[in-house]
C-alpha cells in the first residue's frame, strides 16, 4: 500500500490518501504504511498553512486491517516495544481536525484509524469492524477502548467478541459517522466539510477538538474546567473579536489565526 | 450454461431461463448459472438486461424436487440466504434497466424474479401465482416487499394469504405489467423496448433506478437530498452533455451510456 498527500483550498486542506499497491488490491496498514500516515499527519499538523486533514483511500475498501504476516512475526517482547504504538499515539495527538472518508470496509487497524479521526463520512457500502477475535487475538490500537466510547458497550462487545461489522446505517445511528454519502460524492463531501472548518478560526477549532477529546480521559468537572479555560483564553484572540464583530456587522469574518 | 441461455448483442443482454421441462424452475445449477451470467453481463458492454423463459412457462420458482423435504435438516432459511437473497440483491442493484418478458406462468420465486424488473411485459396467456401459501410457506425472495410496493398492502396481503393467481389482464389493470401482447407482437414489442433502452443514457438510468429504489419508503426530505446528489452526478455524465447539445442542434442524441 502507498500513502500520498495533496493539497486543496490553497493548502488549507491536506488530503492524505491511502492507495493499494496494485490495482484492485486492498489497503493494509502495515508498519511502513502506519509510519507514513503518522508522519504525514505530523507534517500537516506542523504546517501553519494547513487547517484541516482529510484521510481517504483509493480502492473499493478504506483499509482492511494490519498486515497479519508482519504481526505474526512479532513475539511478546517485540510487541511491547513495537514502534506502531508510537505512531498510533502520534496520530491521536494531532491537534488539527482529521476528517475520514470511508468507502467499503474499515476493519481492524482500519477501523482503529477511523476512530482516531474527528469527523467521519462514509459511503452506503461502508462497514466498520474489529474482526481480530476470529484470529485468536484482540485489537491493539484502541479497538476495545475507543469503540465502546463511540458505539456503546453492547455493540462494541458484539463487534469485538464476534467480529460482526457495523453497517453504514448502524454506524450513522450510533454516532460513529456524521453522514452516509453516495460513493461518488464521498471524497468531495469530506473535502467540502474540511473547507468549511478551514475557513473558521484555527484557535477556536483546535480548542474545541481538544475539549471534546478530553471527555475520553477526564471527569465532567475536569472537562468543564478545561472547557472554561479555553473559553476564557480565547477572549484574548483577535479571531474572537473579529468573529463577534463580523456577526454583529452581518458580514463574513476574516480569521487570521491570531 | 445448461439451465440458462445468455446472449449479448447490440448492447442487449438476453437471459433466457432454460429448463422448459420443469417450467424453468430454479435448482442449484440454475442459481450458479444465474450468478455467473450476471457477472458476465456486468463485464460486458450490455446496456439493458432482458429476462424471459423458454417454453410454456416463465419461471415456476423453486424446483421442489431439488429440495429434499424428507430430510428434516433441510433449512429453507439457508436456501434463501445462500441462493435467492443474493440473486434478488444482485438484480435489484444492477445498474442497468431490466425488462422481464413474462412469457408464461410465473410462480413463487418466479414472481419475485419478474418483480425485480423495471418493466414487466406479459404475454396474454401469462399469469403470476403466489404459490407459497399453498404449501404452507411464506412469500420470499423479496416478494412480500416488491409486491406490496407494486400493488399495495391490501391486495398483496390477500393474494399472499389465498395463494392467488393474477391474470395478465389483472396484472395490467393493477399496474404490474407495463403492457400485454400476444403472438409475434410479444417478442417484437419486447425487442423494440430493449433496443430503445440500449440506446438510452445508461448512467442516468442507473442513478434513476437508485433514486427510485427508496422513493416509496424514504421521507420526502431524504428523497430531496438524494435527488440533489444524483442530479449532481447525472450532470457530470457525457450523456447529459450529449443530450443538451443534441437538443440545441435539433438532432437525435447519440448516447454512449457514460
Amino acid at each position: 500500500m502507498t500513502v500520498r498527500t495533496y493539497s486543496e483550498d490553497n493548502d488549507t486542506v491536506r488530503v492524505i490518501e491511502l492507495a493499494p499497491a496494485t490495482a484492485g488490491g486492498l489497503n493494509v496498514i502495515n508498519d511502513a504504511t502506519l509510519t507514513a500516515i503518522s508522519q504525514h499527519c505530523r507534517k500537516a499538523d506542523a504546517d501553519s498553512a494547513v487547517r484541516v486533514i482529510v484521510l481517504c483511500a483509493q480502492g473499493k475498501h478504506f483499509a482492511v486491517g494490519a498486515d497479519v504476516r508482519e504481526l505474526s512475526a512479532k513475539n511478546k517482547q517485540q510487541l511491547q516495544n513495537d514502534k506502531r504504538r508510537d505512531n498510533w499515539q502520534a496520530i491521536a495527538a494531532i491537534s488539527k481536525p482529521i476528517i475520514a472518508a470511508v468507502q467499503g470496509s474499515a476493519l481492524g487497524a482500519g477501523n482503529e484509524l477511523v476512530m482516531l479521526c474527528d469527523l467521519v463520512f462514509c459511503d452506503e457500502q461502508a462497514q466498520f469492524g474489529q474482526p481480530e477475535i476470529k484470529l485468536g487475538l484482540i485489537p491493539g490500537a484502541g479497538g476495545t477502548q475507543r469503540l465502546p466510547r463511540i458505539a456503546g458497550k453492547a455493540r462494541a462487545m458484539q463487534m469485538a467478541l464476534t467480529g460482526k461489522a457495523l453497517s453504514a446505517t448502524d454506524a450513522k445511528q450510533c454516532g460513529m459517522v456524521c453522514a452516509v454519502c453516495k460513493t461518488e460524492l464521498l471524497l468531495e463531501t469530506a473535502v467540502a466539510e474540511a473547507k468549511k472548518i478551514a475557513a473558521l478560526s484555527p484557535l477556536a477549532v483546535r480548542a474545541a477538538k481538544q475539549c471534546i477529546l478530553a471527555t475520553q480521559n477526564t471527569s465532567l468537572a475536569d472537562g468543564l474546567a478545561l472547557e472554561y479555560q479555553h473559553f476564557s483564553d480565547l477572549a484574548e484572540s483577535k479571531d474572537r473579536a473579529e468573529g463577534i464583530r463580523a456577526f454583529l456587522e452581518k458580514r463574513a469574518p476574516r480569521f487570521t489565526g491570531k | 450454461m445448461q439451465t440458462l441461455q445468455l446472449t449479448i448483442s447490440n448492447r442487449i443482454a438476453s437471459l433466457t431461463l432454460n429448463r422448459p421441462e420443469s417450467l424453468n424452475s430454479f435448482n442449484g445449477e440454475m442459481h450458479a448459472n444465474f450468478k455467473q451470467a450476471l457477472a458476465d453481463i456486468k463485464k460486458s458492454d450490455a446496456r439493458v438486461l432482458l429476462i424471459t423463459g423458454n417454453g410454456k412457462g416463465f419461471c415456476a420458482g423453486q424446483d421442489l424436487s431439488d429440495r429434499k423435504v424428507s430430510e428434516t435438516t433441510a433449512d429453507l432459511g439457508d436456501s434463501l440466504e445462500e441462493r435467492y437473497n443474493p440473486l434478488i440483491r444482485a438484480l435489484t442493484t444492477l445498474e442497468l434497466p431490466i425488462v422481464c418478458a413474462v412469457n408464461g406462468v410465473a410462480a413463487g420465486a418466479g414472481v419475485s424474479l419478474a418483480l425485480c424488473a423495471d418493466i414487466i411485459i406479459m404475454h396474454k396467456r401469462a399469469s403470476l401465482v403466489l404459490a407459497f401459501s399453498k404449501i404452507g410457506l411464506v412469500p420470499d425472495s423479496g416478494c412480500s416487499w416488491l409486491l406490496t410496493h407494486a400493488i399495495g398492502w391490501r391486495r398483496a396481503r390477500a393474494l399472499a394469504l389465498m395463494g392467488g393467481r393474477i391474470s395478465s389482464a389483472q396484472a395490467y389493470d393493477w399496474g404490474l405489467a407495463w403492457a400485454i401482447y400476444e403472438d409475434e407482437k410479444f417478442e417484437h414489442e419486447t425487442r423494440q423496448l430493449c433496443e430503445t433502452l440500449a440506446k438510452a443514457p445508461t448512467k442516468g438510468l442507473a442513478y434513476t433506478k437508485r433514486l427510485f429504489s427508496r422513493a416509496a419508503i424514504a421521507e420526502l426530505h431524504t428523497q430531496l437530498d438524494d435527488e440533489r446528489d444524483y442530479q449532481r452526478l447525472a450532470g457530470r455524465t457525457e450523456d447529459y452533455r450529449e443530450g443538451v447539445s443534441a437538443f440545441f442542434d435539433k438532432r437525435e442524441p447519440q448516447f454512449n451510456g457514460k
